[in-house]
């Protein structure tokens, strides 16, 4: 009622709630053991990916010796691969392209469940209801099996796959994004911009997105996680792509070796559990740092 | 409680529709049609001849009407035809279905109960060391890949230790006997077990542990205390039932991500199931048994989302309120 | 090892009965590096058939009182760090774990505020009462159930046996506090420990269930702890009354007596701060007493009310005010106790 003589800003303003601070937020996120772990863990690979280049100039396909060398055995330090390439070098490469995967796809989902889950929520009615069973759709057909039959219709490349991945996983965004929205939608501040005479496209992105965007954040950790995992999978079956060497490429070249030369498989397996450890426990700290009243108790 | 039924049966009606269209759509995507197929197995075949088998096979009809036309067969139960099986593709899915439901119930079974208990056992110890060290092995299943703890164990139990067979779900030539083939089929799928169930013995795990603590801190459950209940009586009768919801949900959803989704402990392993099929057919480029597939597994998880669903409306009377 | 002698200083063995709970010197701590008291010195007795009422704001310790009767204190944040809790001659720190259950929902049963927070969701009405009755009674199958029908028939829950198969978030909030009340009542307590019984409801649905009380006290015998800050209901029910302040009994007395000459300027505050009755012409206007209850760990030495009352003096910060000795009205535990009339500017 009071929101007719005063400007449309200062309105909109002072009824949206104050935001948690975000450095504090992430001083409480980062202060826990999880949260050092998490980030100490995710370092390691950061660094790897970044320094691949510097310590490993001919790339991860180059043949330096013998095959089959064991780790500790020859000049590379992990070891050589059934061709004799450097499972050193492979390992430093691999991670760029698993940060790669699970950033871009995880960033693609994001967009698309964020957009999805937020006009369902937002609008209501009959576009929830198709927008919902949409979702619905692409989240019951089995997700792995689903990324598969992409990639292969498709060809795999790594565009493919990385397509194939956000396809598939950002109907759990939808959800949550679309319940979020339902609460937020019905604070003050949103119904004050509505009295105002906001367009329906600048309340959602100025409004309701930026409000009810937390718990989506929480989950993003374990979407660039599972996207690393998939994408491993999907090269340990063969299905990665042929000009890319990925932690699942080298997976796939020792598993037929399995017997005499365990590590070549063993090792990629060891980054990538590494890797995804690092994600959750970023994520178990972050979500702790956005729900502090379970952390105790 | 039946208008919410009829809504939620009418939802998966939409849902299986809408799966079909998808199902269509990318069948179109695929280069090359059934007639090409053909024509690479017979060797050359004129141009007359495939444009003829296309009119025969309602190839090139209008895309609506073709569309149409497929809707009609699948939910008739015709998903086309499996040249290298020479049978039709829900044949194939369906003897190939019995092995991936047996590995999808024994890991259902082994991961709820195993990480239930665990997941209970650390929120009795709830921050504790027991309950520390629990949570940082939790942690690590967490983080491990299904095919990646299918090949550890592969390597350290088949392949050092010999305890288990290698691959395949049966030993051939081995005793006949329903006795001697239940034991023999229960030491293939020991391995293919363990590896489908660890990861979800994590979340079950880490699920039931956040969900104990957070309904052992409800009001009930001090009534309950001031009741005179025992303390295994708290947690048994009162706690136990409120806590297990979640796990029932998560549940629902293992045995959906399972079916279709154990390819590659299937394929790790050599079990005749659908996921192997699945696999196969993605390397043999036999889109409509591929697609085949993800149709049967699509159906079979609406049913399990559908059985969950009522199975948790029956524990949980509260649901019908909320819709 | 000792046996209890009753304490209550009041007691006059010939026209009272010996009481049958008796707190005296309770002391509750937090645990911990640094513990801080959450309840000190803290004594009342209860006779058979008698209602006291503990009032206070919230945070006084009123609930923690209750809780600590039946052992139910979070074990790892606090405990019991000295005083004796009597249920007729036991001392119940005596008790084995065994003895202690079959003491909670048998002997002293318990009441709350939030009956649908109280009552589990997934388990029927009757299920909650025959649990109940199991425990304490040993009755089983339909001979539970007919009695699971009776007691709600008691708590004057309509179509009793239809109410057994129904889930608690199908009662009215007034309903559900019925069903607590039955379920309390399924062990045949001697005491019944009511903590807030009334404070979610409904103003008339709380009159309803406290006449219900009354009724269930002159129908059993029963005893009963109230503990509230609804002071119409205590008017109501009380036969006497304890008034607590951050975690100390300041002021207790026949209920009557409070009520028309509280001594206490804690208890006077609290009192004026109601309006009395309805919005009468010439009643006398609301008052608020400055302030807030300290935190446990922030205590102000001497008098804890000291920073809020209006007659502190020097003397109030040096020296913590103590309990006299035995009145026949109302007694408070302050150095400048008196009347409203006596120090008129009060407030």
């Amino acid at each position: 009622m009071t929101a007719m003589d005063t400007t449309p800003d200062t309105t909109a303003a002072k009824a949206r709630p104050a935001r948690p601070p975000r450095f504090q937020m992430l001083r409480r996120t980062l202060g826990t053991p999880k949260g050092i772990a998490g980030l100490a863990l995710l370092g390691i690979v950061v660094a790897m990916a970044a320094l691949a280049p510097i310590l490993f100039p001919m790339g991860p396909w180059a043949m330096v010796g013998r095959p089959y060398t064991w780790p500790g055995d020859g000049p590379a330090l992990l070891g050589t691969d059934v061709l004799g390439r450097d499972m050193t070098a492979a390992m430093f490469w691999g991670a760029q392209i698993s940060l790669l995967v699970g950033l871009v796809s995880a960033s693609v989902s994001l967009v698309i469940g964020i957009a999805v889950g937020a006009c369902a929520g937002y609008f209501g009615g009959r576009t929830d209801a198709v927008l919902m069973r949409f979702t619905d759709a692409v989240q019951t057909v089995p997700s792995f099996l689903f990324t598969i039959v992409i990639v292969a219709v498709a060809s795999p490349t790594i565009h493919s796959i990385v397509l194939a991945i956000s396809l598939v996983s950002w109907p759990a965004v939808a959800r949550l994004m679309r319940a979020e929205v339902l609460s937020v939608k019905k604070r003050e501040f949103v119904q004050s911009c509505r009295i105002i005479g906001m367009t329906d496209l600048r309340i959602i992105t100025t409004q309701v997105i930026p409000n009810a965007l937390s718990p989506v954040i929480v989950i993003a950790s374990v979407l660039v996680a599972t996207a690393i995992i998939t994408e491993a999978g999907l090269a340990f079956l063969g299905l990665g792509d042929p000009n890319v060497m990925s932690w699942g490429t080298m997976i796939n070249l020792g598993r037929p070796a399995i017997r005499t030369a365990w590590y070549i498989a063993l090792i990629p397996g060891g980054f990538v559990i590494l890797t995804v450890l690092a994600l959750n426990l970023l994520g178990d700290a972050i979500n702790d740092a956005f729900n502090p009243h379970l952390r105790k108790r | 409680m039946g208008h919410y039924l009829r809504n939620r049966l009418l939802q998966a009606v939409v849902v299986i529709l809408i799966i079909i269209v998808g199902n269509f759509i990318l069948l179109n995507a695929v280069p090359g049609d059934l007639v090409d197929v053909l024509a690479g197995r017979g060797g050359d075949m004129d141009a007359d001849l495939m444009a003829s088998l296309r009119a025969r096979f309602g190839l090139d009809d209008p895309l609506p009407i073709r569309l149409l036309d497929y809707i009609r067969n699948v939910l008739t139960g015709n998903l086309g035809y499996s040249w290298p099986h020479s049978q039709p593709v829900l044949d194939v899915v369906l003897q190939r279905l019995p092995a991936t439901t047996l590995l999808v119930i024994l890991s259902v079974i082994t991961s709820v109960f195993i990480g239930t208990l665990t997941g209970v056992f650390a929120a009795r110890k709830a921050h504790k060391l027991t309950d520390v060290i629990l949570s940082m092995v939790v942690l690590v299943c967490y983080a491990t890949p299904i095919f990646l703890t299918a090949l550890a164990l592969m390597l350290i139990f088949s392949v050092q230790l010999g305890w288990f067979p290698l691959s395949g779900l049966t030993t051939a030539g081995a005793e006949e006997g329903i006795l001697a083939t239940a034991a023999d089929m229960g030491r293939h799928l020991v391995l293919p077990v363990v590896s489908l169930s660890l990861f979800y013995v994590a979340i079950y795990a880490r699920l039931s542990r956040a969900s104990m603590l957070q309904v052992l801190t409800q009001d009930y459950v001090r009534t309950a205390r001031a009741k005179g209940v025992s303390e295994r009586g708290v947690i048994l009768g009162h706690a136990l039932r409120n806590a297990l919801l979640p796990v029932i949900t998560m549940a629902g959803l293992q045995i959906t991500e399972l079916f279709g989704g154990a390819v590659l402990t299937e394929t790790i392993f050599g079990l005749p199931g659908v996921g192997r099929l699945a696999y196969d057919a993605v390397f043999a480029r036999n889109f409509p048994l591929l697609l085949g597939i993800l149709i049967v597994c699509s159906f079979i998880i609406v049913i399990v989302n559908l059985l969950v669903d009522l199975l948790y409306m029956k524990l949980d009377p509260r649901v019908e309120l909320t819709k | 090892m000792t046996l209890s002698t009753p304490i209550c200083a009041s007691a006059d063995p010939v026209s009272h009965p010996a009481p049958i709970l008796t707190v005296s010197d309770l002391r509750i701590e937090t645990t911990g590096p640094q513990p801080a008291a959450l309840l000190e010195s803290v004594s009342f007795d209860i006779r058979p058939g008698e209602t006291l009422a503990l009032v206070g704001e919230s945070g006084a310790g009123k609930s923690l009182s209750a809780l600590a009767i039946l052992g139910l204190l979070p074990p790892d944040a606090m405990r019991v760090a000295a005083g004796q809790i009597h249920l007729g001659r036991t001392d119940l720190a005596t008790l084995s774990a065994r003895q202690m259950r079959a003491v909670r929902g048998g002997r002293v049963a318990m009441i709350f505020q939030d009956p649908l927070g109280c009552l589990n969701p997934v388990l029927t009405v009757g299920r909650q009462i025959t649990e109940a009755l199991r425990l304490h009674k040993g009755l089983r199958g339909a001979a539970a159930r007919a009695r699971a029908v009776e007691l709600l028939e008691l708590v004057r829950i309509p179509e009793p046996r239809k109410r057994l198969d129904e889930y608690p978030h199908r009662l009215s909030g007034g309903m559900r506090q019925r069903v607590m009340i039955a379920i309390a009542l399924a062990g045949e307590p001697e005491l019944l420990l009511a903590d807030e019984p009334t404070t979610a409801l409904d103003v008339t649905i709380s009159t309803q269930i406290i006449t219900l009380l009354r009724q269930l006290q002159a129908d059993i015998g029963l005893s009963i702890l109230m503990i509230t800050h609804d002071l119409p209901a205590v008017r109501m029910i009380a036969d006497r009354v304890a008034v607590m302040y951050s975690g100390r009994i300041v002021e207790t007395g026949i209920a009557d007596a409070v009520f028309a000459a509280p001594r206490h300027p804690y208890t006077q505050g609290l009192l004026s701060a109601r309006p009395r009755g309805a919005i009468a012409a010439g009643a006398a206007p609301l008052t608020e007493i400055p302030g807030a209850v300290p935190q446990p760990n922030e205590r102000p030495s001497g008098c804890t009310f000291r920073p809020r009352c209006p007659r502190a003096s020097a003397l109030c910060a040096q020296e913590r005010p103590a309990m006299p000795p035995a009145t026949s009205g109302s007694k408070a535990a302050c150095h400048h106790a008196g009347t409203s009339t006596d120090h008129a500017r009060a407030f």
